[in-house]
């Protein structure tokens, strides 16, 4: 057979192959030692020495040839194989992936955090108290003496007439005060408890106390954090209002309203200046220092912020509520 | 206290409207609570003469009546009301009126009888919650005359939440003063005139209590005439302040305590022994009060007594006894001062609160009482009639409430308002308020007037300037305080970094009551002893918690009866317990306690889902005690606990401190705690976590590490754990890590047996370990575990 036959035979072979392997068996056939090709340079020692360099030159050329085809084919099928095994593999990148779903914080929880960052930012430290707590820290050291009218507007839990559960986190107050010198910044978070309970009372609900003493504390000043508390809070430039109210612990005394989306005011905390009975009381002396103090509802600040409509609703702890706040 | 706005403007009448009003006030400290108007919104109703009044032919219960309004032509009315009668003045409501609730008044016809108009009952008018029959008129009532025009009903009730401080607002008398004050404008007092006493009749008063009564004035009336009717004015005024008519003389005294804010009492002279005695309650001393109630005197209650027994609680209650009632003809009408500590708290201890109460224990003008009477008399008379006699008063002049002088320096309320309000303002506003002022040397020197209990130190003073400035007229002010930083101990892990890691563990926080049912408590913790609460919101919420399990558990029941099947939560918070050596006898714990029910997943394409079980509490509790830093320090020891599976429950230790507990809720529990399947819980100290170890770091070995594998057969009944923990004893620092990857029971192993396959792995800090260190330090595993466990290699 001559060259020209046998080139054009292999080049077919090549591409007529599918599978890498048939290439393997198109190159051994060709180009091998006992190849077709290589068979014909074997032939050239029989040639004049004249015609063996054009004759080898054509033969080599061929075989190049060949080579090359095998080797772009090769790729080819490479490439082929490659996509295939892509293609197999491809998934459906919709389905949903293997979570474990996370939990949630309480809604008061998370606001009682938010109050902790504005103030601890400030340098307020955070303190607590017992909840199980004694007339003196709940009433007396803050000028509540037994008998006084105010006890009765508190729906007392009592268990005997010298302990209760707490109706105010402002003990904690003095049981810093007890202990620490001024100045004092604190605030202290957590539950409070009364006897009452309708759609608009749960018998256990969250304050957040908090105190600043020091040489010059003011009424300006006080004024001053709970503003910028509450825009920060509500991150709004909310109308707010100090309306002048009365607290055996505090004077001048005040409550705090905020003006809600539908034109009303909402109470939302109770402040004043501490009342120089209280600083007597834990051996500060009020002509040296003075001091602010003021008690905010959680649940209120929860409600307002997300929009809460059932004070309830908190201490049900159903999943489908708890669930919202993420 | 609630009050006619018409009346208060009687005292003091501002150019400001209602809202205004109560926009002031509350602004001023007495916050409004409500306006309310006095009557409902109607028109078209007229004062009409019932002409006549027959029998309705078809209908028992109805009238056919004939009704004058003034006009031309007489009005057929059929009417229901049982005091329909001939001759009464009534309220027309005339085709076209329009009733509250937008009810038109048209021509119609009742059982064939025609009807134009209706006579109407208070309550039809908006006026009364609930009323008897039609409302009767009396008989001067011009016929015609519209009726919000005869009854002034253009007129609202302000209800206004006084502050326990602002006694002295518990009157139309103190409440126009304080609007008088706030409006710059002068008040018109209610001219008050001694009554000449017409008879000579007294009555012998002894103060036995001087101290709790300084002041008690009496005085006799005679021949009055209790059929009398209270004058309509009077019980217009009294209803829209929210008090009943009853009779004549208990309607002057109500009123004269609205009016005045002075409690008023008046006894049937007929009951009174010899005389009056202020004086204490004896042991056993028993008083039925005017409400029929028998009431056990307290000691500590001062009375008013004759000399043989006692008439009335005083400040608080009359007595049945001593009431004035039908048939009574002469009356001893007190007026008294006594002192607010010795009224304070009695009422209460009686289950008590009264007008008269609520006023004495915050306290009443000690210089009102003569007034009072003067008032009370000239009503009386003029509506019941009768004959006074002279006013006697009983008066301990030492026991009076002393003049008091406050004084307030200029530095000091600059101080603490942080705000400098003038001079003449200071004095003006001190002024204003009843204060006699002195400004000298920088300081305010204030008589104050006798309705002031309130003032009596300089911060009131401070508190007076500042509230009728207005607080919304002083400056916000950012606070300044030296820049110090506070402290933040690395050591110890605030209680949100466990929120989190349990939130990332899909645990929920939930919040429950500290007070549960003691019945649930009970089963789940029959040894303990809670503290119960004596006046509880109801029995399920009476006793103080001793673990979070009852709360945590109630909740996994309400989600999973609103068909929640996969619930984990978590509360953080205090249990009590009693405890006769912590602070008032109660230890209260912060503890982190936590729940899991259902599946471990969700139901997934792709995830396969199994009940949760102990091991999925147990991991989520070690990733808790990991964040410590100190896991070492901790164990779980097997230990039944109260509610607990016996054999799903461990007490969590810290060093040899049992600091928790975790297990099953014991199955026999679940059905009776509202459980459909078994949940695990657990329960830890939060002082036990938030401890954390600062790390102490040593050089990273940089020689290869080694894995060895060994399967070791072991009796059942050995504990795991201490197999662990003798392994690495023994494997010391060589021994870097070990993982338990396998525990297998069943075919192929002995029974009472386990197979147990560990994980080695074994590095030196200084060198490549050889074979033969490697060899023998495994061996020496497995000799410990053959020698301690009896374990055996398994081939």
């Amino acid at each position: 057979m001559n060259l020209e036959n046998i080139l054009a035979e292999a080049l077919e072979a090549v591409s007529s192959a599918s599978e890498i392997a048939h290439l393997e068996d198109v190159r051994v056939k060709y180009l091998g030692k006992k190849g077709e090709i290589t068979g014909l340079l074997k032939t050239l020692g029989k040639l004049a020495p004249e015609e063996r360099k054009d004759a080898g030159a054509v033969i080599n050329k061929a075989k190049t040839q060949v080579q090359d085809a095998i080797n772009e084919k090769r790729e080819a099928l490479v490439a082929a194989e490659l996509e295939k095994k892509l293609a197999a593999e491809t998934i459906d990148v919709t389905l949903p992936g293997r979570v474990m779903p996370t939990g949630g914080i309480h809604p008061v929880t998370r606001t009682i955090e938010r109050i902790e960052t504005f103030f601890g930012e400030l340098g307020f430290a955070v303190k607590s108290g017992p909840e199980v707590e004694d007339d003196f820290h709940n009433f007396d050291a803050l000028n509540i003496p037994e008998h006084h009218p105010a006890r009765a507007d508190h729906d007392t839990f009592y268990f005997n007439p010298k302990l209760v559960l707490r109706t105010q986190t402002s003990g904690v107050q003095i049981r810093t005060m007890e202990t620490e010198q001024p100045p004092l910044r604190i605030i202290s978070p957590g539950r409070v408890y009364r006897n009452d309970y309708d759609q608009t009372h749960t018998p256990m609900f969250h304050q957040v106390e908090g105190l600043m003493v020091d040489t010059d504390v003011s009424f300006t000043e006080l004024k001053g954090i709970l503003h910028d508390f509450l825009r920060n809070f509500f991150e709004e430039d909310m109308e707010i209002r100090f309306r002048p109210s009365y607290f055996p612990f505090t004077e001048p005394s005040a409550e705090v309203d905020v003006k809600g989306k539908n034109g009303k005011w909402l109470e939302v905390l109770g402040c004043g200046m501490v009342h120089p009975n209280v600083l007597k009381s834990v051996g500060i002396d009020p002509e040296k220092y003075t001091g602010f103090a003021f008690g905010m509802g959680v649940e209120r600040l929860t409600m307002l912020r997300y929009g809460v409509n059932d004070l309830r609703a908190f201490f049900e702890n159903d999943m489908k509520f708890l669930n919202q706040f993420r | 206290m609630k009050f006619s706005e018409k009346w208060l403007r009687e005292w003091v009448n501002p150019a400001i409207d209602t809202e205004a009003l109560s926009e002031q006030l509350s602004m001023a400290g007495l916050e409004v609570d409500g306006v309310d108007a006095v009557a409902g919104d109607f028109s078209g109703v007229v004062i009409g003469e019932v002409v006549e009044c027959g029998q309705h032919p078809d209908a028992d219960k109805l009238r056919v009546t004939k009704i004058n309004v003034g006009e031309d032509e007489l009005l057929d009315i059929v009417c229901g009301a049982a005091n329909c009668r001939q001759g009464l003045k009534v309220a027309v409501a005339k085709v076209g009126a329009v009733l509250p609730g937008d009810f038109k008044i048209k021509k119609a016809k009742l059982r064939g009888q025609p009807s134009h108009g209706m006579l109407c009952a208070f309550e039809e008018l908006g006026m009364a919650e609930s009323s008897d029959g039609i409302l009767e008129l009396p008989a001067d009532a011009p016929i015609g005359q519209c009726i919000r025009e005869y009854f002034n009903l253009d007129d609202v009730t302000i209800d206004v939440d006084l502050t326990a401080n602002r006694s002295d607002c518990l009157g139309i008398k103190g409440l126009a003063r304080e609007v008088g004050v706030l409006n710059s404008q002068d008040v018109t007092e209610v001219a008050i005139a001694a009554v000449d006493p017409t008879i000579e009749d007294t009555i012998n008063i002894e103060l036995v209590n001087s101290q709790a009564c300084p002041r008690y004035l009496g005085r006799i009336i005679k021949g009055i005439n209790l059929e009398a009717t209270t004058p309509l004015w009077m019980v217009e005024k009294l209803r829209r302040s929210g008090v009943r008519s009853i009779d004549p003389v208990v309607d002057v005294t109500n009123y004269v305590l609205l009016e005045l804010g002075h409690p008023m009492h008046a006894f049937d002279l007929a009951a009174i022994e010899g005389g009056i005695k202020v004086r204490n309650a004896n042991e056993n001393e028993e008083l039925v009060l005017l409400d029929g109630n028998m009431a056990k005197l307290n000691p500590s209650t001062l009375l008013i007594a004759d000399e043989n027994k006692a008439l009335a609680m005083a400040g608080i209650f009359g007595g049945e006894g001593s009431g004035v009632k039908e048939g009574t003809q002469d009356i001893l009408l007190e007026s008294a001062f006594f002192a607010p500590l010795a009224i304070a708290g009695q009422a209460r201890s009686y289950g008590l609160h009264t007008d008269a109460s609520h006023r004495y224990e915050r306290g009443v003008d000690p210089k009102l009482q003569r007034d009072a009477m003067e008032r009370a008399t000239a009503l009386l008379l003029e509506i019941v009639g009768g004959e006074a006699g002279p006013v006697v008063e009983a008066v301990s002049e030492a026991d009076l409430p002393a003049e008091k002088s406050v004084t307030l320096r200029r530095e000091r309320l600059d101080r603490v308002i942080g705000y400098h309000i003038e001079d003449a303002k200071v004095t003006d506003i001190l002024t204003r308020l009843g204060l006699t002022v002195e400004f000298a040397d920088d300081t305010w020197s204030a008589q104050v007037p006798s309705y002031r209990f309130d003032i009596s130190i300089e911060e009131d003073l401070i508190e007076e300037v500042a509230r009728v400035f207005g607080y919304n007229n002083i400056p916000n002010v950012a606070p300044t305080a030296a820049l110090k930083m506070t402290t933040h101990q690395e050591a110890k892990l605030p209680v949100a970094k466990f929120r989190n890691e349990l939130v990332a563990r899909g645990y929920q926080e939930a919040i429950t009551y500290s007070f549960v049912d003691p019945k649930v408590q009970q089963q789940l913790h029959p040894q303990s002893d809670a503290l119960v609460l004596p006046h509880p919101i109801s029995i399920e919420m009476s006793a103080m918690r001793v673990s979070l399990l009852t709360g945590l558990i109630n909740t996994v029941v309400y989600n999973q009866n609103r068909q929640q099947s996969r619930l984990r939560f978590f509360e953080h918070g205090l249990k009590f317990l009693k405890d006769e050596t912590a602070e008032n006898g109660v230890s209260q714990i912060a503890v982190l306690g936590g729940i899991i029910y259902g599946n471990t997943h969700n139901e997934h394409w792709s995830i396969e889902s199994k009940p949760v079980d102990f091991f999925d509490a147990k991991g989520d509790v070690e990733a808790l005690i990991a964040l410590t830093n100190d896991v070492s320090r901790f164990s779980f020891k097997a230990e039944a606990n109260d509610g607990l599976h016996p054999g799903q429950s461990a007490a969590i230790y810290l060093d040899d401190k049992k600091v928790g507990f975790i297990g099953a809720v014991h199955p026999q529990l679940q059905k009776s705690l509202g459980l459909n399947n078994s949940a695990f819980v657990f329960e830890i100290e939060a002082d036990a976590l938030v401890v954390r170890k600062l790390p102490e770091a040593v050089s990273v070995s940089k020689f290869p590490s080694n894995r060895r594998d060994i399967a070791i057969l072991v009796a059942d009944d050995v504990k795991i754990g201490d197999i662990l923990n003798s392994i690495e004893k023994v494997g010391g620092n060589q021994l870097v890590d070990l993982n338990l990857f396998d525990v297998y029971k069943g075919k192929g192993i002995e029974p009472g047996f386990k197979s147990l396959a560990i994980a080695l792995t074994l590095q030196a800090a200084d060198k490549t370990l050889e074979e033969n260190d490697i060899n023998a330090l495994v061996e020496n595993v497995v000799a410990e575990l053959a020698n301690k466990f009896n374990a055996s290699l398994r081939d």
